[in-house]
């Protein structure tokens, strides 16, 4: 890709495609956390439609010129759903679709959770739950301070709004008015050990959120064509008030044995059975969907 | 009877809560002066505070557009940065050691440190300086935590003009620096040192002990020697541990080799400050030297007006003279 090649903001894609986009996205994840052999399931695979509209159609990227200083930045506060990532850079020519083949392995500019430092494309690195939200706001106050327009959004979990630094955040944003950011909530209802608001209660987050200063939408997260909506519905960067997309989702969605048992698929790895039952599932979906699966990695497990 | 307490001018904290008159600036707040200088060169440099506005009263005249207040808030303050130094920015966030550092320890590292940002943390009323306020309020194991940071330059500055010196020299460092704040330390430098990145100046020289302080461990270190000298026949050589790291082990190793005693002075917890750092040191390069500290004790603190403290625990030029004297003999 040349290097000043812009993917523009709202870029033409289908609902369907972008259905086809999220189970190959979960496809590829299955693939990697079998290489690495241990990996996040449930969790990756609910934000999966999320992750697919953002990068097919919202996002203003120059995969070519990662630090291109006018792109919208990308913060994965859930940064344990990097695996839903990787394939999505490579594909889109962040680095060779090789790199894959080392994830997991020492040396690897490609992690479990994602390093700024090492991986092309990384706006900022993630895995300590709760700061992406501070480091988005200090990448959207950067954006009002030098004249740009660019977008910064962060994803994070519903389970990580339990830290408080998030809300120290949520105060900042709103009174700096940050209209230039967003932060998007895979509420999936679970954390890693169980239901989110049987730990802690989060609810009711959109009231939270409006109660802090912000423009708040809630969304059902695998309605591709309400998810790419809702970003293309958002305000102006240069407008006054943060915006927060609650995105109700199911934690191992796309996969029914995840989505029955959300918890026990949180941190795991398929054994071979499961893996080809889970390969299978995903596959005959998208065939469906009316065109073959896009190549992959080869399968390992 | 009891003796009388002394007179409240002489017991006087450090008001660091109050606007500056600029005359008295450098003097009474050299690092907001200081950053105010820096910024009129980088256009990149913008201040944060999390609730220390008043230290930057200078800096958000002249840059009203460059300040950002972020409320008592010191982990998002710390992460926020990080955002913005991502995008090209070098903030400098001004907040009270105690909070600035240890509240935030994680998200220095993590957002901060493990990405290699030019972040400054500029840690004012560090060590007892607000010993009155209550133990909550020192920061006394700062150094030990923030020089386990992989990419992070932390300094200690003597004086005011050592806070300025150090502060421009550390200005365009790719990485993160904690500047530790001594409030009131003792004057050192007669005018603002250049300090080499790393090193530690030599501010007397002498046989018999080595005196390596840092903060406002230096202008005790400076008077004891004089007065080593005048009173004992003892002749120190003295170094300003103004780097904590990366730390001179080559001033560290050459002293000690020749005096074989070693005495550290610091506003800090014994573990982990200069005088680990000089442990340390000394035992990685196998120098068998006599080692003493003045420090504080690994055990709850007192609570008081800094100067009885100071005394209470030996952080004056007479405790630092005993205990050279006990090593120096011993």
């Amino acid at each position: 890709m040349p290097e000043d090649m812009t993917l523009e903001r709202g870029r033409p894609v289908t609902d369907t495609e972008l259905h086809r986009r999220a189970d190959w996205i979960r496809l590829q994840a299955v693939d990697l956390i079998a290489q690495a052999g241990l990996g996040h399931y449930s969790s990756t695979f609910s934000c999966a439609e999320i992750v697919a509209t953002l990068y097919y159609h919202t996002l203003r990227l120059r995969p070519g010129e990662p630090r291109w200083a006018d792109r919208d930045r990308f913060l994965l506060g859930k940064g344990h759903v990097a695996t839903g990532l990787w394939p999505v850079l490579a594909d889109l020519g962040y680095y060779p679709h090789d790199l894959l083949k080392q994830f997991g392995h020492v040396g690897s500019p490609l992690n479990d959770h994602p390093n700024m430092k090492v991986a092309p494309g990384i706006d900022f690195s993630s895995g300590s739950l709760g700061h992406n939200l501070s480091v988005a706001a200090g990448m959207a106050l950067a954006g009002r301070l030098s004249g740009r327009d660019y977008r910064t959004f962060v994803l994070t979990g519903d389970g990580e709004l339990q830290e408080g630094q998030v809300w120290e955040a949520a105060m900042a944003a709103s009174h700096y008015k940050l209209g230039n950011l967003v932060a998007i909530v895979d509420a999936n209802g679970f954390s890693g050990s169980g239901p989110t608001s049987a730990a802690m209660n989060i609810e009711p987050l959109a009231d939270r959120f409006t109660a802090f200063g912000w423009r708040a939408v809630e969304i059902d997260g695998h309605d591709t064509g309400v998810v790419r909506r809702t970003f293309d519905e958002l305000p102006e960067p240069s407008s006054g008030q943060p915006t927060v997309v609650i995105a109700r989702t199911r934690k191992g969605h796309g996969v029914d044995f995840m989505e029955k048992q959300p918890q026990a698929w949180h941190l795991g790895l398929l054994n071979p059975e499961q893996y080809a039952d889970v390969v299978a599932e995903i596959t005959a979906r998208m065939e469906l969907a009316g065109t073959p699966a896009a190549p992959g990695p080869e399968g390992n497990a | 009877m009891s003796e009388q307490p002394a007179p409240p001018t002489e017991r006087k904290m450090v008001d660091v809560f109050s606007d500056i008159d600029r005359d008295t600036a450098l003097k009474a707040n050299p690092s907001g002066y200081a950053v105010t200088e820096i910024a009129a060169a980088d256009d990149r440099v913008i201040t944060l505070t999390a609730d220390l506005s008043n230290t930057l009263a200078e800096f958000r005249e002249a840059f009203p557009g460059r300040y950002i207040e972020l409320g008592i808030a010191e982990t998002n303050s710390v992460s926020l940065a990080a955002g913005l130094a991502s995008c090209g920015y070098v903030p400098y966030i001004f907040s009270m050691s105690p909070f600035g550092v240890l509240k935030t320890a994680e998200q220095l590292r993590t957002d901060v440190d493990y990405n290699h940002l030019p972040v400054r943390l500029v840690g004012r009323l560090s060590g007892l300086a607000m010993g009155y306020f209550g133990t909550s309020h020192y920061a006394v194991e700062d150094i030990a935590i923030a020089r386990t940071f992989a990419n992070t330059t932390v300094i200690a500055p003597a004086d005011s003009n050592a806070v300025l010196g150090l502060m421009r020299s550390t200005a365009s460092l790719d990485g993160p620096v904690y500047i530790r704040i001594a409030e009131a330390a003792d004057p050192v430098y007669a005018e603002v040192p250049e300090i080499a990145y790393g090193t530690w100046p030599r501010l007397r020289t002498g046989d018999d002990i080595t005196l390596a302080a840092h903060g406002m461990g230096v202008g005790l270190a400076v008077q004891a020697a004089d007065v080593l000298r005048a009173e004992h026949g003892i002749s120190a050589d003295v170094y300003d541990g103004a780097f904590l790291k990366p730390f001179d082990s080559s001033a560290i190793i050459s002293s000690a080799s020749r005096t074989g005693k070693v005495l550290t002075i610091e506003d800090h917890t014994v573990n982990g400050g200069i005088g680990a750092i000089v442990a340390e040191t000394l035992a990685r390069h196998k120098i068998a030297a006599d080692l003493a500290q003045v420090a504080l004790p690994d055990v709850d603190l007192e609570v008081g007006v800094p100067a009885e403290l100071y005394e209470h625990y030996g952080l004056t030029v007479a405790g630092v003279v005993a205990k050279a004297v006990e090593l120096a003999k011993g």
